[in-house]
């Protein structure tokens, strides 16, 4: 099954913070909590609608993370929110003692994660906060890839107990175009192209253009399977398992190479089933430009991709 | 005639000395623990959990039970004997304390201790959570309330006071802090460390109510402690003497962490009576 993508582009912001706002209105247990940070969150009509459910800390992520566990020791289901670059980074602690160890339901909403604050440099650049998070075990981590899979990814934030990170970008997307009654399901990832030539595994923003390459690849007679690996923690090893089975498998996320889905990938494959593989993400700290900028720069591009797709098979191959 | 409340202070005072006497056989056992922070903090937690806190032991997680935090979370010596007393577990399981596999972690856990509420152990955790919860308990207008104790170093920790403030920007007056004010942190004293004076008038600017109490007063402090909040977060601060009972521990900075002897454990146990 081939996917289409639209080719109107969407700020899954926007899907966050309506589905938020939807399901508030009959789950009563539903809060907001944010660092200052109504407007980039999109939380502004949250805040009109249900005002004393929306907790403004003020510029304060350790305590914002603090309260969250305590909102939901008294009951709520909270959804804080704040840049992902901050939200991880400075309450880096509190996500680790009061929200993983602890095991509260919390969940985590990371904004305009990567590099979608690209001109205000890597201070901004939120492109660790997965290898940090992905040491705490028990803490789910959602990368969703589109308005749709951010809309799911929320609905089941709160229909599953238990400490979350959801990753939500700034950077416009298209639709992938599923089919009618998709499901989404935390923990299981998406075949959403064929192929046993090679295997390209992405999340988040990564996933329409690694569809891209595939189709770009498909014209060459080459059959690349796509899988969205949504969810990073817990990571399908099936279906990574299966895509070692084509001997050439390439990652590709909006994060560092080190220590996200590209990592964990070769966690699994390197002790389970070794295979030719390459990682495409950033390397260490990047310099100042628009996100479009330092993205075609670090090769995550669809041309970038198939690139690193032929080089792999090549590897593969002996070539 | 003896009256209710004398009733109620001598089971307090006799929870107090119970909950010593266990901490000092729990640390001299483990040959580990932080008995100085235990001792000086026994008196808030007995008057706390047998004359304050509304909450039962045979339904720890009852939404509308009162929260305590121990934030100051390497004093387990002092809380899980108070919890057993109270009735969370049994007290034979204190002899397990710090052993391996035992549930009675060096640092509090919820997730293997009911009547634990959040995990404590690096600083300046508690009282987030604790603000968070007020928070809850403030938008469904319930009638429990939330306490939390810090230890007076940790108030170095930036969290607290970002908590403070939102504490005191919200009028959480379902918030109660008790500040362990025993002067001495791991190394030295507060003040030779990283100055907290004037720490009374802190709390103030950050929209607090504060009243300062001899901390091991169990009457001052249940009079203090029992009194339903106004529409300020209530900071108690409460003075202390580490080590408090055991007389070579008393305001003796060594003893932060320190393990007594076979001798010294005989002379604490001859003096917690």
């Amino acid at each position: 099954m081939a996917t289409a993508l639209s080719t109107d582009l969407h700020d899954c912001r926007t899907a966050y913070s309506e589905t938020l706002e939807a399901l508030a209105e009959t789950d009563e247990r539903i809060v907001a909590v944010v660092n200052d940070s109504v407007g980039s969150s999109k939380l502004g009509g949250f805040g009109k609608r249900f005002p004393e459910r929306l907790v403004n800390v003020g510029i304060a992520e350790q305590n914002m993370v603090g309260v969250g566990a305590g909102l939901a020791n008294g009951g709520k289901v909270p959804f804080v929110s704040g840049a992902a670059c901050f939200l991880s980074a400075r309450a880096l602690e509190q996500v680790k003692a009061d929200l993983a160890y602890s095991n509260t339901n919390v969940k985590l909403c990371g904004m305009s994660s990567g590099v979608a604050y690209g001109e205000l440099g890597p201070t901004h650049h939120s492109i660790e906060d997965m290898g940090w998070f992905r040491l705490l075990t028990n803490l789910t981590i959602i990368v969703p890839s589109d308005r749709w899979e951010t809309r799911e990814a929320i609905k089941a934030a709160v229909s599953n107990e238990g400490p979350m990170f959801i990753r939500v970008s700034r950077m416009p997307v298209p639709d992938l175009g599923r089919p009618d009654g998709s499901k989404f399901r935390i923990g299981v990832s998406e075949e959403l192209r064929a192929g046993n030539d090679a295997a390209i595994i992405a999340c988040g923003t990564m996933v329409s253009r690694a569809l891209e390459a595939a189709q770009v690849m498909a014209a060459e007679g080459i059959d690349v399977r796509v899988i969205n690996m949504a969810t990073v923690n817990p990571l399908d090893h099936d279906a990574v398992l299966a895509a070692a089975g084509t001997g050439a498998v390439v990652t590709v996320e909006e994060h560092s190479v080190r220590g996200g889905l590209g990592g964990a990938v070769a966690e699994v494959l390197s002790t389970e089933r070794p295979c030719h593989m390459r990682i495409l993400g950033f390397e260490g700290f990047q310099p100042t430009g628009t996100a479009e900028f330092l993205l075609e720069r670090a090769g995550l591009t669809a041309e970038g991709i198939a690139g690193a797709v032929r080089a792999v098979m090549a590897a593969r191959d002996g070539k | 005639m003896t009256s209710s409340s004398d009733f109620q202070l001598d089971l307090i005072r006799g929870k107090a000395t119970a909950v010593r006497r266990h901490a000092i056989e729990m640390v001299y056992r483990a040959k580990l623990g932080h008995p100085g922070g235990d001792m000086s903090v026994t008196d808030i937690l007995a008057t706390l959990y047998f004359g304050v806190l509304k909450l039962d032991p045979a339904n720890p997680s009852d939404p509308l039970r009162d929260r305590f935090v121990l934030s100051k979370g390497h004093c387990t010596g002092a809380l899980y004997a108070t919890l057993a007393e109270r009735g969370f577990f049994d007290l034979s399981e204190l002899e397990t304390y710090m052993q391996p596999l035992s549930r009675l972690n060096g640092h509090p856990n919820r997730n293997y201790v009911a009547g634990v509420e959040t995990n404590t152990g690096p600083l300046g955790h508690g009282l987030p959570v604790a603000v968070g919860m007020a928070i809850a308990g403030q938008m469904d207008k319930a009638p429990w309330r939330v306490f939390v104790v810090v230890g007076d170093g940790e108030l170095q920790e930036g969290s607290n006071w970002e908590a403070a403030m939102a504490a005191g920007h919200r009028g959480l007056g379902n918030l109660t802090l008790i500040v362990d004010r025993n002067g001495l942190q791991q190394g030295a004293s507060t003040e030779q460390t990283n100055s907290l004076e004037p720490l009374a008038d802190k709390w103030r600017a950050f929209g607090w109510e504060v009243i300062e109490v001899d901390g091991h007063d169990q009457s001052a402090l249940l009079k203090i402690l029992g009194a339903v909040g106004t529409d300020r977060p209530r900071c108690v601060i409460a003075h202390t003497h580490k080590g408090k009972g055991v007389s070579y521990m008393e305001d003796q900075v060594g003893w932060h962490h320190g393990v007594p002897n076979t001798e010294q454990f005989e002379i604490a146990m001859q003096e917690l009576v």
